[in-house]
């Protein structure tokens, strides 16, 4: 059994890889599943002190994140097949129609 | 009981809201007299029933009832005390109220029966009676009211109905502004009324009578001695107004221009009896303050005499009695300043009952003389109107003062109190009675004996600028025309007919008043003449003269044969005036009048009523017009010029300087705030690349960055 720390370093690795995936990737796509990427660290955090707290409180949270996630996902899919059908890309740089 | 005494109340207010829209609904023609009758004769019957019953089975034990909280206030500073300030809507019944409620309701109802005989040729017959209807009702508030306010109420509505009433005949001139005087004159009162009940709630936190009365009597002189002389004083203001004394009496003569019926009720037996009333119900305030006292007594005595030497002149029969209407009031008041408060009620009714007899025994006149007033111009009528000649010749016995009847022994006991407290009141109160006896005997020997004028002085009309009473600034002659023209208004029979004697109605109640001024006087039978001491009525009355400061109220008490020469004293004074009557105008013909060459400038004086009226005219009158005259220069040049000039400053000044201000300020202003914006985003919009990935950064790094500083900056 890992201890505490090993899954904590587990999930600040994985927080860290999709945070700078999320920043770096030009595809609309990959943002979307760094960003799954990050939830699931959080999860990976939240299960690791509800094992060592002996609090079912942290898994419950880790269902509503997971039940988030799925709806973040279809709904950010949902965005992006919108957005290739409007520009024809899903590169992220070429749609910044908000800038100022 | 408590809501078989608000029927009582509500009744005549019933009558007067059904004939009243019935009145306005169908102005010109209510024909139907009949339901009109019923309306108002019923509703005051039945009221005037449950009164007496009230009266029987409550039997002078003093009880009250709340109906409701009327002016819930609330909580405030009232002296150093904090009360609440709460009226409530209640009625009381005791000795005094259950006197004067039996007063108003009976004769009240009397004389609705008798005004349906005496206006029924009248067009505003059910206008009529809404307002005799909704007097009553105002009275019995004034009368039952258990605290100054709800007697306010009352005070004020009978005022308000007085006023409608006067001015019954509203086409006519001088019925309108009879109306106006009378109004005006007792707002003066009314004022005076008012400013005493706020001082009594100031002083005792409460306007409940029972309350003040308790509170002022353990308080006694000691505690509340100036200030129960203010609130008499205040409160006799207001009964000055209403019960027409010296100064304010002067409404109540031109009072007259009203219907007869109404001159009986409420300007002889019950409205102007209520300052009479509100003396004697405040009689342990009075009693605690000396100088008030005083000042009641000399009021009364003052108008006593003065109002019974004006009416030894006057010629319209009406006007002689609204005269001695004034000087009775006087008497009663008297009797309330020497603290024979007992005798002043009881002559409150056996004046109501001879008054009231009086009265309508001049309306039967003036109704069988097809509307004519002046004295000189009738005459003999003996052989004409016999009800109307005896039940007159009663109630003139009995406010002569002559022997045994009601009036008698009324007036000898506030004489015989008058003499122990002082006796120069006695004087002018004895010289007052023989006044009253002598010209009430000139009135009876020139209406009723000799024969009879109506025919021969057709012509006295025209003659009549000769004669000095006439001669008067030219709106007063309107008044004293007027009267005559009231009923001549009213009479349906052309000149020169013969005189005709009343129908029943009128003759009936006519002998009902004349028998109550004979016997009615029994109740306060003397102790000198064999009754009790005190005597019954004193006993009755005794619950409402609490003891102050724990001494009890003592009757006034005098030898037997002090009150015996006193009496006789009267008598012969009241003797000597009827005999000076018979002597100047029973073998005479009293066309012009006898006294004229007899008295000269003292003739002249009286017939002219000591020129009060012109007096006021001349200084209060004409002062409020020089004012208001002031006030409206002050105004038009002062004022207006303040307001034009400012006008011109702002238009000129103002106006032109605003222009640049809001040009070169206010718009310098607003462009400014926009180019400041403008430049400011000119500069930030850089950041807004649009860009999603720069922003994650920036938020990424805001994030490290916090994560930083909580690591090592710890607390």
């Amino acid at each position: 059994m890992p201890s505490t720390a090993q899954y904590l370093m587990l999930s600040g690795t994985l927080f860290a890889v999709g945070l700078i995936g999320v920043i770096v990737r030009r595809n609309m796509i990959t943002v979307l599943m760094c960003i799954e990427l990050m939830l699931n660290a959080v999860n990976i955090n939240l299960i690791a002190f509800s094992h060592r707290l002996a609090d079912l409180q942290g898994q419950v949270f880790t269902i509503f994140v997971i039940t988030i996630a799925a709806g973040e996902a279809a709904v950010g899919l949902a965005i992006i097949i919108q957005l290739y059908r409007l520009r024809s890309t899903v590169n992220i740089d070429e749609v910044r129609t908000l800038n100022g | 009981m408590a809501s078989l005494l608000l029927a009582v109340v509500l009744l005549p207010l019933l009558g007067a809201t059904i004939n009243g829209l019935r009145a306005f609904l169908n102005p010109h023609a209510p024909k139907n007299k009949g339901i009109t009758n019923a309306v108002a004769l019923g509703s005051t019957a039945l009221s005037a029933l449950i009164a007496i019953y009230i009266v029987v089975s409550s039997a002078g034990h003093p009880w009250q009832h709340t109906y409701f909280e009327w002016i819930p206030a609330g909580i405030g500073h009232v002296g150093s005390l904090m009360s609440s300030f709460s009226v409530d809507f209640a009625f009381r019944i005791d000795a005094l109220s259950s006197t004067m409620l039996l007063i108003v309701t009976c004769i009240g109802f009397l004389i609705h029966v008798y005004a349906t005989g005496y206006m029924s040729h009248e067009t505003g017959y059910t206008r009529f009676f809404t307002y005799l209807n909704l007097f009553m009702f105002m009275m019995l508030l004034l009368v039952l009211g258990a605290n100054y306010l709800v007697m306010f109420v009352g005070w004020e509505g009978v005022g308000l109905c007085s006023y409608l009433l006067i001015g019954f005949y509203y086409d006519k001139h001088f019925a309108a502004d009879a109306g106006k005087k009378a109004f005006i004159t007792n707002r003066i009162g009314d004022f005076g009324f008012i400013l005493g009940v706020f001082l009594i709630f100031n002083t005792f936190g409460t306007s409940d009578y029972e309350k003040v009365f308790a509170l002022a009597a353990t308080g006694g002189a000691a505690q509340y001695g100036w200030i129960a002389t203010a609130i008499c004083l205040l409160l006799f203001v207001g009964a000055c107004g209403k019960s027409a004394q010296v100064p304010l009496y002067v409404w109540l003569p031109d009072a007259m221009a009203g219907p007869t019926p109404v001159s009986a009720l409420i300007h002889a037996a019950t409205m102007v009896t209520a300052g009479v009333y509100m003396v004697v119900r405040s009689n342990v305030l009075f009693r605690m303050s000396e100088e008030a006292s005083l000042v009641v007594a000399i009021v009364g005595a003052v108008t006593a005499i003065f109002a019974a030497s004006i009416g030894i002149a006057q010629n319209d029969i009406k006007k002689v009695l609204a005269y001695s209407t004034v000087s009775q009031l006087g008497f009663m008041f008297m009797a309330a300043g020497v603290g024979a408060y007992t005798a002043a009620i009881f002559h409150v009714m056996t004046h109501a009952f001879f008054k009231a007899c009086l009265f309508l025994g001049a309306g039967s006149v003036i109704h069988g003389c097809g509307g004519e007033q002046d004295m000189r111009k009738i005459g003999g009528l003996h052989k004409y109107m016999p009800s109307t000649h005896w039940t007159m010749a009663i109630a003139t016995y009995a406010i002569a003062g002559l022997p045994f009847a009601a009036g008698f022994i009324s007036k000898d006991e506030i004489l015989a109190n008058a003499f122990g407290y002082a006796v120069p009141i006695w004087i002018v109160g004895a010289i007052a009675a023989g006044f009253t006896a002598f010209y009430m005997a000139r009135l009876y020997f020139m209406t009723f004996r000799g024969s009879y004028r109506g025919h021969a002085v057709e012509g006295i009309e025209e003659s009549e600028p000769k004669h000095a009473g006439h001669d008067l600034i030219p709106d007063q002659r309107h008044l004293d025309h007027g009267d005559a023209h009231s009923d001549k208004a009213h009479g349906h029979h052309a000149h020169g007919h013969d005189p005709h004697e009343s129908p029943l109605s009128m003759t009936g109640v006519l002998w009902v008043l004349a028998i109550l001024s004979i016997v009615g006087g029994v109740v306060g039978w003397p102790a000198a003449l064999g009754g009790p001491h005190p005597t019954t009525f004193q006993h009755w009355l005794e619950p409402i003269l609490l003891p102050i400061g724990g001494q009890a109220f003592h009757f006034h008490e005098a030898s037997h044969a002090l009150e015996w020469t006193l009496m006789a004293v009267s008598v012969g004074i009241a003797l000597f005036g009827v005999f000076l009557a018979y002597r100047l105008y029973v073998k005479r013909k009293p066309v012009p009048d006898v006294l004229e060459p007899r008295l000269g400038l003292v003739h002249k004086l009286l017939a002219n009523k000591y020129w009060v009226d012109e007096l006021y005219g001349k200084t209060a009158i004409a002062g409020t017009l020089a004012l208001s005259r002031l006030l409206w220069w002050f105004d038009a040049w002062i004022v207006d010029g303040l307001v034009n000039g400012v006008r011109h400053l702002t238009v000129i000044a103002l106006g032109y300087g605003s222009n640049l201000f809001d040009k070169y300020v206010v718009d310098g202003a607003v462009n400014g705030v926009a180019w400041g914006a403008k430049g400011g985003s000119m500069m930030f919009r850089r950041a807004q690349s649009g860009l999603v990935q720069n922003y994650a950064l920036i938020m990424g790094g805001g994030i490290v960055l916090i994560a930083l500083v909580y690591l090592f900056m710890k607390p």
